[in-house]
């Protein structure tokens, strides 16, 4: 207990669960107190979906297409590619053969993923 | 405890307080209102929490965009027929305890559109209003006055007995029913429990021959 490690990080560690406590502590009292004191007056208006003050149309939870997730993937990738393919464009002269060969490797893979993308037909948006 | 003494208490340097009073001071200081405008008056109440007239200075900065997370709804601004069904609505989706401020002459009585077809003739014909501010619009520091007035009503609520708030009592409810669009008028045209002022000027019974009172509201 007396290690110079634990004299040093013991105020941290207090100051840690305090904190902890601060901010806990008045979530654990409202869920008590929710529990224990507050009185329940739930209905068919007040636990309806809220639209706005409408009349909810559906359920909120409802299923859609996953294209834009995909495209969205696809463009993170090509993006980065971009970012990358900039700095190596502008030291295109300078650099080694090694390196520019790490280069175009990264490059086929990613356009091995564009074909790969392009015949999975994510690129034709429905 | 005895008034006298907590004075005396407090003449001393010592602040005496009770869980009740400590607990209203904790709802009043932090009434979220509903983001919620219907007309003009909506300005006004945009206005107020701007920095010019500062509603933050009263706990009320955070204008909540959904009615879960709200306490007060500022009913701000001429209620059409075709919007009560939804301030309705919106209402009973706010959780407990909530507070309606009607602001400005439309909000409490139609205002200048009371004669018009198609306006609601005061929105606490279908939900309880705490605080009417009249106006047309309120000045931003009216709803002030109106905010702070709700303030002191709920620093003086007692958490018990005969008289403790709306939503302590398991006999009142937390919903109203909502109007729906009729032929002519929205279903109910008033609700009644909250709405009962019987109108004595307008004659009732068979003398009454040409008027009897049916179509007004």
């Amino acid at each position: 207990m007396h290690s110079p490690f634990v004299e040093i990080y013991r105020p941290i560690a207090i100051l840690m669960i305090v904190a902890l406590g601060f901010a806990v502590a008045p979530l654990i009292t409202a869920w008590l107190w929710a529990k224990k004191f507050s009185i329940k007056k739930p209905g068919p208006v007040k636990n309806a979906t809220y639209e706005c003050g409408l009349d909810s149309k559906e359920d909120a939870v409802l299923p859609f297409r996953p294209e834009y997730y995909l495209y969205a993937i696809v463009f993170l990738i090509f993006d980065v590619e971009a970012i990358f393919l900039l700095p190596f464009a502008v030291s295109f002269a300078g650099l080694s053969l090694g390196a520019s060969i790490v280069m175009l490797i990264f490059l086929l893979l990613l356009v091995e993923g564009l074909i790969w993308t392009w015949r999975k037909g994510v690129l034709v948006w429905v | 405890m005895d008034t006298q003494l907590k004075e005396e208490l407090s003449r001393q340097g010592i602040f005496t307080t009770t869980l009740e009073e400590l607990y209203n001071w904790g709802r009043r200081s932090s009434v979220w209102p509903l983001t919620f405008g219907l007309a003009c008056c909506a300005i006004e109440m945009i206005a107020t929490t701007m920095a010019r007239y500062d509603l933050a200075r009263f706990g009320a900065e955070v204008f909540r965009p959904s009615p879960r997370q709200a306490d007060l709804m500022i009913v701000a601004g001429t209620v059409t027929k075709k919007m009560a069904p939804q301030v309705v609505r919106l209402y009973n989706q706010m959780p407990e305890p909530k507070y309606v401020i009607a602001m400005g002459a439309c909000a409490i009585s139609g205002g200048p559109f009371k004669q018009g077809y198609n306006v609601l003739k005061g929105i606490d014909r279908y939900i309880p209003v705490d605080v009417h501010i009249p106006g047309c619009p309120p000045r931003p520091e009216a709803l002030m006055d109106a905010f702070i007035t709700l303030q002191k009503k709920i620093d003086a609520q007692s958490l018990t007995g005969p008289d403790r708030p709306r939503y302590l009592d398991v006999e009142q409810p937390s919903e109203f029913p909502v109007p729906a669009y009729g032929a002519h008028d929205l279903v109910p045209a008033k609700n009644i429990k909250l709405w009962n002022i019987i109108s004595k000027n307008i004659p009732t019974g068979p003398t009454a021959a040409g008027d009897d009172g049916s179509g007004k509201d």
